[in-house]
């Protein structure tokens, strides 16, 4: 051991001894060891050369930032540790970093080229958490190192380092917002992706920078309902409220149909009492005329899509992805299907009590739209003695919504109950709620007055007071019915004390004093006693019943009204002075009185209508459900408004996405298996139009899912497969889609080799040693399983292309009358991916039955195998028979020796393969191909020149020159393979280009190109 | 969205910040504890209180406030669940969430912290993927850092995070694998006084506790899967596989983990496994009242009903109680006016009873004889709802792993006492 650590150690012990004398304790902190000399101490450990002193200082430096004490100071010291080789340590110096790279701004530019340097790094995780750490440095003048860095992340290989990018967007837009055009272009970049993994985390930068650029979507929006299941619990929330929007701006109402029942309908029998008549018929005449002109409506398949999708994760067990998910059926499902959303609400319900709290007040609002939905679940919205009073009074708001004929009775029982409960604000609340229920509901209005008038003998004072105002409001709507309870409510002025009832007592026998004149009188003579000791409110209510009295019954109460504005007049409360004033100018004539007093009667006994009891949470719903500005009932900074449907469908084309680019391959298995089941789609599939093909694709999609879904089930071994695979059915419908239509290329390919006319990008690859099928397809992590399954999954599917060259295996005359033939049929061979399929051809040209042909004795080179092909044990003259027999040429040229057997001869014959036979079906993208292509040179390319006559200058000539040379069919590619086929066109004829695919052990060499007018291509 | 996260304690102190974005001064938690003050219950402060400039999200539990700032819209459910997930992550830390294990834990808090959020939005919320970033702390561990000096900090780099099934580890190995299952059911219950039932639910869980090797596939069936009315699942769960057959299939996390929530279709009739007979009376004018409750099983299908424990918020008038339990202890609080009564098991030979007398305050008014009577309990080895796992099947991996299937019946809301007005009196 060193000395030099010997020391370190000796001085890590005594500090460690002396660590709590640090005094990161806040009580000791700062009065007694100076921070000066505090940091003095965790400086030295920062540049001791010990990782632990490091991260013991760290520590304390974090603990430190916890606990919101200052230690902007260390910031040099700590700085100088961002390379340490100590993960913790380095994190560590992370937090402090990103926490005081504000403050210290040119300080914190130390640190920047580490993680440019960790930007590089091979190791994907190493580039996602030096990105993650730059981007969140907030220093402008690194703004154009960090752009930099987020485009060339938004265009890394690993999807997580692209995660890491979307989270940047938003980071750097709040550090510049000028860099706002430049980022929309990495957004689009990014929402173009298609792993899950950054599904989520672009469409938050998207809600954050640019959510106004709703056309960003279009191209984007099957992919983003495919992919949701797969997204991450918080990525699907910021995903689905982004396309409750976007549905909103494309999609028709889904309930136009039906808007008109819905306002019949409306059990609240509010029209009667507020809505006049006329209104109410006109209304409803436009909405006929309307109705009249619209089409029957047709749900967009996109719209439909986009509710299937979501529908599962009602399921979730995060209460924000199931509330997301009930907005969007709030806002987007026809009125039949919204009900499903009311169960997994209900289910929140037994959440935590501040999830509880969102959910009700969603809950409360969907309540007035569309009660019917919660009526089966009114059970749930119980009260519980131990709900808390925020609770308690979203339920009660939501049993009211509820309440109809039919139930009123079970809920006003359920009230009584409430009545009892110890919590007061509660009991004032339950009080509101019979009254509302009372004002909705005809039937129960009596009975729910003489309940309150019960409640108006109560101990409870507060309940009494709640009991009167509400019952003043329920009085105003048939007033001459109840004189007695106004009476009963006279008398109460003599004990209750709450000002707020007492102001309405006073009121109502102002207002219905020719009900009770006997009584009102005598009220006004007690009032005027107490006058001077009652409440603002109460005082001005006095005055009111005075002027209310001395214009109906002045005789006996002219002198009170003198008395009672004499009071008001030298009163404290400028109010109360003003309104005595001004009622007595008005109420008592004098000969200055102005024109207004003959009116008097008319001002103050108008007949006034009644108050509407209803629902705070009435209206809402013009906020977006579930989001803050709905909660809060105002728009939150940075609410996206939830645009109303627009009148006339948008074009739905925009969402077409010509050439799906990419197929998923995480269900290769039950791809293969569908794919044999389903018949070919007509030819005019094809052409069909957008949104034909959206409605086959979901058509199919639905016929399909149990077939799957069984599939599935059958195979317990699929384990090692995610849950993507069966969820992603919808994806797979349209890749198979494709898939078909490749296929029916193939086959046609074989009849008339080029297929010009043909949208779909293909190609086919013949290499020198193996048969390369090139699609185009999405990138898959996992290249190697994904090799082997899709070869599998060829087995069926490739036909032979281009037309077959016969080789001569054994001539009829050597063979003693046994022709034989083969040909390499491009066919996968099935019992083994590693072997080349090779058809043979038997014929007999004797005139005896050949018997029992075999193979035998095979002479092959190390490595190579052989299948043979099942014994025929007759063939008669003049028949031909066909099999297939497989060999593993391991990639060589060398030929398989073997003996064809028949009951009386042996044969030795010898199969070699030409160059371009070799072949195995491999998927690849566009990008892959090009980037194989660019790594085959030398010894594994093949050139061959070909003189064209002067007949063959178009196009398509040389096409089928080339073709025929190279022993390829064709197809279409993308625009850039195509330019490369008219630059060497351009050369005279000249074609080398060299094609393949590079797998480790093999090399491949070949000729791929493409050829025709590319629709895709803009 | 999430700004910043400040966690106060019941006494009102901030006593951990954490920033997202730029710095947001404490003294925006000023509002918070207006609202506070204002609240009569610590759970009554409004989740979600609008600040001239942010907006402030809380969640409470366990006697801490977790205050998340927010500046713009952003679902409130969003912060709230994230907050719920914070907390759920340190007790699976720390085993407690309380101020001294957070105060204690301060640096591992703030690393999960940091990998918890990327700029306000969540990044790694599994619990696996964390405890691979970051390992929990442990007695061992502690003793073993602070001598070598080495780190918490996991050294490998979080695969987990690149996997297509992130919320499991990859290379586990355990050398006894075993798989557990708890069916607990909670019985949620309104009841009369008289004894009939106004509402009851059953909600149960499963929660798993699987420590198996490598990535096994496995399969959960039920004899009666269409008791499940409504279910919601760990992501792991494939759905399709559930809509078509009503089989669980999953790769499990690693550790625990609650598999499957579900509410048991309220049109079943749901048993009321606890009765509970009480009387109490007050005389007009007296200073005494009578007290007696008596408690007796009831469907439970022959399993005994334990840890049976009784509440009832007296009325404010009551004050003293002076009563006899014929088994366990009873407490009152005169202050709160809380009785409760450790009853432990129901003995069906011979019931439990609380009786005796109440005193009054003097020249108080009659006080309500209806109080709510909350009461707990557990009954083991029965799920109430008839629910039955009818096999657990594992494929992927070789080993045979031991299974276990416990199932445990408890009471979740279950109150009772209170008199329901009959409907003739409410249409009287």
């Amino acid at each position: 051991m060193s000395s030099g650590s010997g020391f370190g150690d000796e001085k890590g012990g005594s500090s460690s001894v002396g660590e709590p004398e640090y005094g990161h304790d806040p009580a000791s902190g700062g009065i007694f060891s100076s921070d000066y000399k505090r940091h003095d101490d965790l400086k030295e450990m920062l540049d001791s050369n010990k990782d632990s002193l490091k991260l013991e200082a760290m520590k304390r430096i974090v603990a430190m930032i916890a606990r919101g004490k200052n230690a902007s100071d260390l910031f040099p010291a700590v700085v100088k540790n961002v390379a340490c080789k100590n993960i913790e340590v380095k994190k560590l110096v992370y937090v402090y970093l990103v926490r005081y790279a504000e403050e210290q701004q040119d300080l914190a530019l130390l640190s920047i080229s580490t993680f440019q340097r960790g930007l590089k790094d091979p190791n994907q995780l190493i580039r996602a958490s030096a990105l993650r750490v730059l981007s969140s440095i907030r220093v402008t003048i690194i703004v154009p190192i960090m752009m930099l860095a987020i485009k060339e992340a938004a265009s890394d290989m690993s999807p997580y380092v692209r995660k890491t990018a979307a989270h940047a967007i938003p980071k750097l837009y709040s550090l510049d917002p000028e860099q706002k055009d430049q980022l929309i272009e990495v957004i689009e970049k990014l929402l173009a992706d298609k792993t899950t993994l950054v599904a989520g985390s672009v469409v938050m930068a998207f809600e954050e920078v640019c959510p106004e650029r709703i056309d960003l979507i279009h191209k984007n929006y099957r992919k983003l309902c495919n992919l949701l299941i797969d997204v991450e619990e918080w990525g699907q929330v910021v995903i689905i409220n982004m396309l409750t929007r976007y549905a909103r701006t494309q999609f028709l109402n889904p309930n136009v149909n039906v808007k008109s029942d819905l306002i019949k309908s409306n059990p609240l029998g509010e029209k009667a009492f507020y809505g006049s008549d006329d209104e109410e018929g006109k209304e409803e005449k436009a909405e006929a005329a309307a109705l009249a002109k619209r089409k029957p409506y047709v749900m967009d398949p996109d719209h439909r899509l986009l509710l299937r999708n979501t529908k599962p994760l009602l399921q979730s067990r995060n209460a924000a992805v199931v509330m997301a998910v009930a907005q969007l059926y709030f806002h987007l499902a026809p009125k039949a299907e919204v009900g499903v959303i009311a169960k997994a609400l209900v289910r929140l319900m037994r959440s935590h009590s501040e999830v509880q709290y969102v959910v009700l007040q969603n809950v409360a609002t969907m309540t007035i739209k569309r009660r019917g939905m919660f009526e089966p679940y009114l059970k749930s919205f119980y009260i519980r003695s131990t709900d808390p009073t925020q609770i308690k009074i979203l339920k009660l708001e939501v049993l009211t919504n509820l309440a109809n004929e039919t139930n009123i009775s079970t809920i006003l029982r359920e009230f009584q109950t409430y009545i009892k409960s110890m919590d007061k604000d509660f009991v004032a609340a339950t009080i509101q709620a019979i009254g509302r229920c009372a004002t909705n509901i005809g039937e129960v209005r009596d009975t729910c007055l003489n309940g309150l008038v019960q409640l108006l003998s109560n101990r409870d004072e507060l309940v009494v007071a709640e009991s009167v105002v509400v019952i003043k409001k329920l009085l105003q709507m048939q007033p001459e019915q109840h004189s007695d309870i106004i009476k009963h409510m006279a008398k109460l002025t003599d004990n209750i004390q709450v000002p707020m009832a007492r102001a309405s007592i006073l009121w109502l026998i102002g207002e219905y004093c020719e009900h009770v004149p006997k009584i009102a009188p005598d009220v006004l003579r007690k009032m005027a006693k107490t006058f001077t000791n009652e409440e603002d409110i109460v005082k001005l209510q006095i005055i009111n019943l005075a002027a209310k009295l001395y214009l109906t019954n002045s005789k006996q109460t002219k002198l009170l009204t003198q008395y009672v504005l004499n009071l008001a007049k030298y009163d404290q409360n400028y109010d109360i002075r003003d309104r005595a004033r001004f009622i007595r100018q008005l109420i008592v004539p004098t000969d200055k009185s102005g024109a207004l007093s003959k009116y008097a009667k008319k001002l103050f006994l108008a007949l006034k209508p009644a108050p509407v009891l209803e629902s705070p949470f009435k209206d809402r719903d013009h906020f977006q459900l579930g989001s803050l500005s709905h909660l809060l009932n105002a728009k939150a900074g940075g609410y996206q408004e939830l645009p109303d449907w627009p009148e006339t469908a948008p074009d739905p084309s925009v969402r077409n996405v010509e050439v799906p680019e990419w197929t998923k391959c995480s269900s290769r298995e039950k791809r293969k298996e569908k794919k044999v089941e389903k018949p070919f789609y007509s030819d005019s599939e094809e052409e069909s139009g957008p949104t034909e093909s959206a409605d086959s694709e979901s058509d199919s999609a639905s016929g399909s899912g149990s077939g799957s879904e069984s599939e599935e089930s059958g195979s317990g071994s699929e384990s090692e497969e995610s849950r993507e695979e069966s969820e992603s059915e919808q994806e797979d419908k349209e890749d198979e889609e494709d898939k078909r239509k490749k296929k029916k290329k193939t086959d046609r390919g074989k009849v008339k080799a080029p297929a010009v006319e043909s949208p779909e990008r293909f190609f086919f690859i013949f290499s020198r040693f193996r048969f390369l099928i090139l699609e185009v397809q999405r990138l898959a992590s996992d290249s190697c399983s994904l090799r082997t399954s899709c070869r599998r999954w060829h087995k069926k599917t490739i036909a032979p292309s281009g037309s077959v060259k016969t080789y001569e295996l054994l001539h009829r005359i050597t063979g003693e009358g046994l022709g034989v033939e083969y040909c390499f049929s491009r066919q996968p061979f099935s019992p083994d991916a590693h072997m080349v399929a090779v058809q043979i051809m038997f014929t007999n040209n004797t005139n005896a039955e050949t018997k029992n042909l075999h193979v035998e004795d095979p002479k092959l080179q190390s490595g190579m195998r052989i299948k043979e092909f099942p014994e025929i044990e007759l063939l008669p003259p003049g028949e031909m028979v066909t099999v297939v027999m497989g060999i593993d040429f391991c990639d060589s040229t060398q030929a398989a020796n073997f003996q064809l057997c028949t009951h009386i001869r042996k044969f030795f014959v010898s199969i070699q393969p030409p160059v371009g036979e070799l072949m195995m079906p491999v998927f690849m993208t566009e990008n892959e191909f090009k980037k194989e292509q660019g790594q085959l040179m030398g010894m594994n390319e093949i050139s061959e020149k070909l003189t064209l006559g002067e007949k063959c200058q178009n196009e398509h000539g040389i096409v089928q020159r080339v073709t025929s040379a190279a022993n390829v069919s064709r197809s279409s590619c993308s625009s850039s393979l195509k330019s490369n086929l008219q630059v060497c066109r351009k050369d005279g004829v000249q074609w080398d280009f060299s094609v393949g695919y590079c797998d480790g052990d093999w090399h491949n060499a070949g000729e791929g190109y493409s050829t025709g007018p590319n629709p895709v291509a803009p | 969205m999430i700004h910043s996260l400040f966690l106060v304690n019941s006494s009102g102190d901030i006593f951990l910040e954490k920033h997202w974005k730029s710095v947001v001064s404490r003294s925006v938690c000023d509002y918070f504890f207006e609202a506070q003050e204002r609240a009569s219950e610590p759970e009554n402060v409004p989740p979600v209180i609008p600040t001239p400039h942010h907006y402030l999200i809380s969640v409470l539990r366990h006697r801490i406030y977790f205050v998340a700032v927010i500046q713009s819209e952003v679902p409130p459910l969003f912060v709230i669940e994230f907050l719920h997930r914070v907390v759920d992550t340190f007790q699976d830390y720390f085993g407690l969430c309380t101020e001294a294990a957070i105060k204690d834990n301060v640096v591992v808090v703030y690393e999960l912290l940091e990998e918890m959020l990327d700029n306000g939005f969540p990044l790694a919320t599994e619990s696996n993927i964390l405890k691979e970033l970051i390992k929990p702390p442990t007695i061992l561990r502690t003793v073993v850092n602070t001598i070598t000096g080495s780190t918490n900090v996991g050294e490998q780099l979080p695969t987990g995070q690149l996997s297509v099934v992130p919320w499991r580890r990859t290379g586990v190995k355990y050398t006894n694998n075993e798989a557990y299952f708890d069916v607990v059911e909670e019985i949620d219950a309104i009841i009369d006084k008289s004894g009939s039932t106004i509402t009851a639910e059953i909600q149960g869980v499963i929660d798993a506790c699987v420590k198996l090797t490598g990535m096994p596939d496995l399969t959960l069936s039920f004899m009666n899967p269409r008791l499940l009315d409504d279910v919601s699942f760990h992501p792991c769960v494939r759905f399709k596989r559930w809509e078509a057959e009503r089989i669980l299939s999953f790769i499990p996390p690693d550790g625990n983990f609650r598999l499957l929530s579900y509410h048991v279709s309220s049109q079943n009739l749901v048993a009321i496994p606890v009765y509970v007979k009480h009387n109490i009376t007050f005389r007009e004018g007296s200073s005494q009242g009578r007290f007696e409750l008596t408690l007796g099983p009831k469907q439970t299908m022959g399993k005994a009903v334990e840890s049976v424990l009784v509440s009832s918020q007296l009325p404010r008038g009551v004050l003293n109680a002076n009563l006899n339990a014929s088994q366990g202890t009873y407490t009152f609080d005169p202050v709160t006016k809380l009785l409760t009564w450790d009853v432990g098991k129901i003995n069906p030979q011979k019931l439990p009873s609380l009786k005796g007398s109440m005193s009054l305050q003097a020249g108080a008014s009659k006080p309500d004889e209806n109080p709510t009577i909350i009461i707990q309990f557990k009954i083991q080895q029965m799920a109430i709802s008839g629910l039955k796992v009818n096999r657990l099947d594992m494929y992927g991996e070789k080993y045979k792993p031991f299974k276990g299937i416990k199932y445990m019946t408890k009471a979740g809301k279950f109150q009772t006492g209170m008199q329901r007005p009959h409907v003739s009196c409410v249409k009287a």
